[in-house]
């Protein structure tokens, strides 16, 4: 979230798509609630299937999973069309005026510069134009055919409310009302908050679902505002704290991007990682990209990482490829990797094609389970009849199972959707032989060690110069990680003048202490202060919120900086004043940056000196068009890699651009797309009020919730199937079978998509072969082996099965 | 369960006056229907709190589980899918004891001290005292005691009498996550639920209002709903709950008479009317109450 839980209720206008707060984020929702109540806000959801957050919605418009790109860009059109704009937001704060190179173009659902054997572009035309003066050229009156503003309106024109309604099956004034709801929020005192989840992320195009939103949000000035931003409700209670530590192999910690086989040197790795302003005066916060990088080398390595040995860059793992969870599980099914080490993750279950999945673990040697419970993917070689129906014989992987606490049997930390840091205390022990995760790794770690010390190996440095200060060194505390963490002073930092600052051995006040000499050590930049000499600041706990905007600025830390609100000098106007005073974070008070957050700003960085408040694009403003992406600078609608159309209906006749052109698809995954002839329809998978992911069907509470797998369809689609309520049906796609109970509802949308009628068939994902609810087969069975082109993610929302009573 | 800490108002059964001297705030639980996503978190809490498992039952083609009350189930999300004007609805209620000013339940019971009624409006159910004749069932107007297999004794929520009687809001009440259901003093409840009614009607719900009906005196389990003008779009609210007439009849002339006559044969048969009249009668007023609707839909024409 570029804002947190309780800043909802400041929003005048709550859209939810591409996620279901009200059954996933129950919490949560309560804010919701709170700015529905208490400021009258409405709240508006977009969904395939009329959830539970619909139950409770002043509008609900249902639209076609996958499709949310056309919704999102025919807002868009809405807003540029209707001038529904904050002109003063968008020229300031945004790269409108920017010139792109001529030579960029877009045709026939193209970008200039792809390769189609490759599907992959060369984005040597996406770039602004340079000037003499090394910056980036603009033309703020926003006329220039080649400026962002206008490439956009032309980009985004075709879709229009038919065009929009057409691919969607949004009926045409359901779309027009959402998006005046949604235009009204352009005024500098509306603000509309976006909460949304797995159900933009998990599609092929999911990066650019997020993206086309967040052009949204820019266009009417509602980023940094309290009640505004891009609100990612996370899944976990900590999976924004694993994302922050870096569970991807493209990323160190803090979103540090990773080494590549492509980065031969340490200068040369960091050299491209460090960027230059691209306007004058900026801030350009990734120029600090050096700091950041030595003191993560110096908490792991200590006095081995030295200016000599490039911080012991070769020590870094080079990746070959790609390692994200399908890349993985294909390494896997190929015969490529040998063991699979899996901490608090249920891959069988979880991973798209559990077929594939199934077969990839049974080609390992050993496989170790890490886990509170005994989890589907610890029995993957076992057979539970028709739900894993696997010969034992045939399966030679050995499987270990290292029983682990839960987050209630030690301490630690917690970073919620919000980036706030929460420190959580022992409630209980742990029963029988489990073991809290600090310990296990460490144990791990402690004894791979000695074998390196005593055995030698291919490469030891790595291993054996790990630093592991901990005063037990098989049981680390959790208090002395998060230590290490923050970070401290490696020898006495001084200012220009020569004063000490920080003594050595101090805890860092922020991130702004870090040097890239290698005096300090940080192992993890945007968690720098979380820790400092003033002790955890993550186990605060004071609510007390002056502002009444829910800044509860000493409750845990708020990373980065303990800034609640990213972006937040975008809330005030350009000369520094709140562009809504009845809601202002922050202001300039002559000298300095002040009010009810940490500031986004250099704090006396004067509003005549133009620093946008982007900080961490070089630009210093936020980009409407965006080179980074993989798939084009601009969103585009692609349809679904199974699609009930078998065309995109932008580009009929194009059939390299049905679907995202630069998503990869694995050899063999592209035959095992399933056709809408055989698969006519729409499936998507999602969660449920009554339980969590694959871990409360272990409970009996929730069990008796909700407690056996069911499939949802439309009254009409039952009856021609001649399926009823409570039947049990058998629903398959091209990858395998499920069989589960019918409910038959109200609640699935029957749509005209194309000139034709396109049903749905909603799956949800919590049930399986193990736990107190009826055995189950897993959902996964089902889903398409295919992610989102930039971060890999599985497009589990949308894709082709059959459906017929059992 | 036993309270000293809470005044009895009234005891099944029972003729011996009550304590009156000492004030005791009526207290209430408001369910706001409207605010209400069916995530049955309260469902959840009230198995932890009253330590009761129901068995893991099936999916039998709709969201409500358990399907039923059951002496182990006392609270339970019921969802309706309702059209009103060509636009969806899914109207989620919470189901359970409504703690009635006027109770049935405590009226039909023959038990001395099997039902209570405290001085704060909550009706409890004292286990130890049940003979298990289901009389409460009978008397209930809202269909929500329920006799155990196990023990042969009646069940239902308790509003957490042991929680509020050391001044703790029920399970339900503390574990939902989205405030829909309220917890406290009647009136403080009553003037909560006033304004949800404005904001609901300034979205467009013309008969949103509060369910607190009088034919039982009044409720201490309250809703706010959307629809106040028909109760029974919400799986089958009463529209209009009055306690059966044969009840009051065992209650106001024929229960003293049949003190007298203890012992007499007349008696068992008595209680076999009492028990199997209120069924029709309660069917006759449905039958009736649709007839009147359908006027009603006529005259709106």
């Amino acid at each position: 979230m570029t804002n947190h839980w309780v800043d909802i209720k400041n929003a005048d206008l709550v859209l939810i798509m591409g996620g279901n707060a009200a059954e996933a984020h129950i919490c949560g929702f309560k804010w919701v609630q709170e700015a529905k109540h208490v400021r009258r806000a409405k709240l508006v959801v977009v969904d395939p299937r009329f959830t539970r957050s619909a139950a409770v919605a002043d509008f609900y418009a249902p639209i076609r999973a996958g499709t949310d790109i056309a919704f999102l860009a025919g807002v868009i059109n809405y807003l540029l069309e209707n001038d529904k704009l904050q002109h003063e937001y968008v020229n300031a704060y945004t790269n409108a005026a920017f010139l792109i190179d001529p030579d960029y173009g877009f045709e026939d659902g193209l970008f200039t510069g792809y390769n189609a054997e490759k599907r992959s572009y060369d984005k040597a035309t996406w770039r602004y134009q340079m000037g003499e003066d090394g910056f980036a050229k603009v033309d703020p009156t926003l006329q220039d055919p080649n400026c962002v503003f206008q490439l956009m309106k032309k980009h985004f024109a075709r879709y229009d409310a038919d065009a929009v309604s057409n691919i969607t099956g949004t009926p045409k004034d359901a779309f027009l009302k959402v998006c005046e709801m949604i235009a009204e929020c352009s005024a500098p005192d509306r603000v509309m908050t976006i909460l949304y989840a797995l159900g933009w992320t998990q599609h092929s195009v999911g990066s650019q679902n997020i993206r086309t939103m967040a052009m949204i949000q820019l266009l009417l000035g509602n980023m940094g505002m309290p009640g505004g931003g891009i609100n990612a409700l996370r899944g976990h209670a900590n999976v924004q704290g694993v994302t922050d530590m870096c569970p991807f192999t493209a990323n160190l910690p803090g979103y540090l991007s990773a080494p590549t086989e492509r980065d031969a040197t340490a200068e040369a790795y960091v050299a491209a990682r460090t960027t230059k302003p691209l306007r004058p005066g900026q801030m350009n916060f990734y120029g600090n990209f050096p700091k950041w990088w030595v003191s993560l080398m110096k908490t792991w390595y200590g006095d081995a990482a030295t200016a000599e040995n490039g911080w012991a860059y070769d020590w870094l793992p080079k990746p070959d490829g790609s390692y994200d969870v399908l890349a993985m599980f294909e390494r896997m099914h190929q015969g490529r990797m040998n063991g699979f080490f899996c901490q608090g993750f249920n891959p069988l279950a979880s991973v798209a094609h559990k077929g594939k999945v199934s077969a990839a673990l049974a080609k390992l040697k050993y496989l170790v389970v890490m886990d509170p419970l005994a989890t589907d993917t610890s029995e993957f070689w076992k057979n539970y009849g028709e739900y894993n129906d696997v010969d034992p014989r045939q399966i030679q992987t050995e499987v270990f199972r290292l029983p682990a606490e839960l987050f209630a049997e030690h301490e630690g930390s917690f970073t919620n959707s919000g980036r706030v840091i929460q420190w959580h205390w022992k409630a209980a022990d742990g029963p029988g032989e489990t073991r809290g995760d600090l310990e296990i790794i460490a144990q791990l770690y402690t004894r791979l060690r000695d074998l390196y010390a005593k055995e030698g190996g291919a490469l030891p440095d790595p291993v054996l110069n790990l630093t592991w200060p901990y005063r037990q060194p098989t049981r680390p505390s959790a208090d002395e990680v998060a230590r290490e963490v923050s970070g401290r002073a490696l020898r006495d930092l001084t200012d220009a003048a020569g004063n000490v600052v920080v003594k050595a051995g101090d805890q860092l006040a922020g991130f702004a202490q870090l040097r890239d000499d290698g005096s300090t050590a940080s192992g993890n930049w945007i968690y720098c202060g979380s820790y400092s000499q003033a002790g955890n600041l993550t186990a605060r706990r004071d609510n007390s919120d002056p502002s009444g905007l829910g800044q509860t600025l000493n409750w845990g830390f708020a990373w980065p900086a303990n800034r609640r609100i990213i972006y937040n000098r975008a809330s005030c106007d350009p000369s520094g004043k709140p562009w809504d005073p009845k809601r202002a974070l922050l202001r300039w008070t002559g000298t300095a940056w002040g009010g009810n957050d940490v500031p986004d700003m250099r704090p006396n960085a004067a509003p005549e000196e133009g620093v946008g408040p982007f900080i961490m694009n070089a630009e210093g403003v936020a980009r409407l068009f965006a080179p980074g992406m993989i798939e084009g600078p601009f969103p585009e609608h692609y349809e679904p890699f199974e699609t009930p159309l078998a065309r995109n209906p932008l580009h009929p006749d194009k059939p390299e651009v049905t679907s995202n052109p630069a998503a990869r698809v694995y050899k063999g995954d592209m035959e095992l797309f399933g056709k809408a002839d055989e698969f006519p329809y729409v499936a998507t998978t999602y969660r449920l009020a009554e339980h969590f992911h694959f871990w409360t069907k272990t409970s009996v509470i929730n069990a008796v919730l909700q407690p056996e797998h069911f499939v949802e369809i439309s009254e009409e689609l039952a009856a021609e199937k001649g399926i009823g309520k409570g039947d049990v049906v058998k629903v398959r796609s091209n990858r395998g079978e499920i069989k589960a109970v019918a409910v038959v509802t109200k609640r699935i949308p029957v749509l005209q998509v194309d000139g034709r009628k396109v049903h749905t068939v909603g799956i949800p994902l919590h049930y399986g072969f193990k736990g107190e609810t009826k055995p189950g087969y897993i959902t996964n069975t089902l889903t398409p082996f295919v992610g989102d082109a930039n971060s890999q993610t599985p497009e589990y929302k949308a894709f082709l099965v059959d459906i017929e009573k059992a | 369960m036993a309270l000293q800490s809470l005044d009895i108002a009234r005891r099944s059964a029972t003729t011996t006056e009550a304590p009156q001297v000492r004030h005791t705030e009526e207290v209430a639980k408001l369910i706001d229907v409207s605010a209400c996503i069916g995530c049955k978190a309260c469902q959840a809490a009230c198995m932890e709190w009253n330590d009761i498992r129901p068995e893991v039952g099936h999916n039998v083609g709709i969201y409500d589980n358990p399907q039923d009350l059951d002496d182990k189930t006392w609270t339970l999300m019921r969802f309706t899918e309702v059209e009103e004007h060509g636009k969806l609805e899914w109207l989620i209620r919470k189901d359970g004891c409504m703690h009635c000013a006027d109770p049935g339940c405590l009226k039909a019971c023959p038990s001395p001290g099997a039902i209570i009624q405290y001085a704060n409006g909550i009706v409890d159910f004292h286990q130890e005292n049940c003979i298990g004749c289901g009389y409460c069932v009978t008397g209930c107007p809202f269909n929500v005691p329920r006799i155990s297999k196990t023990d042969s004794k009646a069940y239902k929520c308790s509003l957490c009498s042991d929680r509020v009687a050391v001044g703790q809001a029920p399970a339900c009440a503390k574990a939902c996550p989205t405030g829909a259901i309220k917890f406290g003093a009647k009136e403080d409840m009553v003037h909560y639920a006033e304004d949800r009614i404005v904001d609901l009607k300034e979205r467009g719900y013309r008969n949103a209002g509060l369910y607190d009906p009088q034919g039982v005196g009044g409720t201490h389990v309250m809703y706010v709903l959307h629809h106040a003008d028909r109760p029974s779009l919400y799986a089958g609210l009463p529209d209009n709950p009055q306690i059966s007439p044969m009840v009051s009849l065992w209650k106001g002339i024929a229960k003293p008479l049949a003190m007298v006559a203890l012992g007499a044969t007349a008696l068992g048969s008595l209680f076999h009317y009492v028990m199997k009249g209120p069924n029709e009668v309660s069917k006759e007023l449905e039958d009736e109450m649709d007839k009147e609707a359908a006027l009603e839909k006529e005259d709106a024409k």
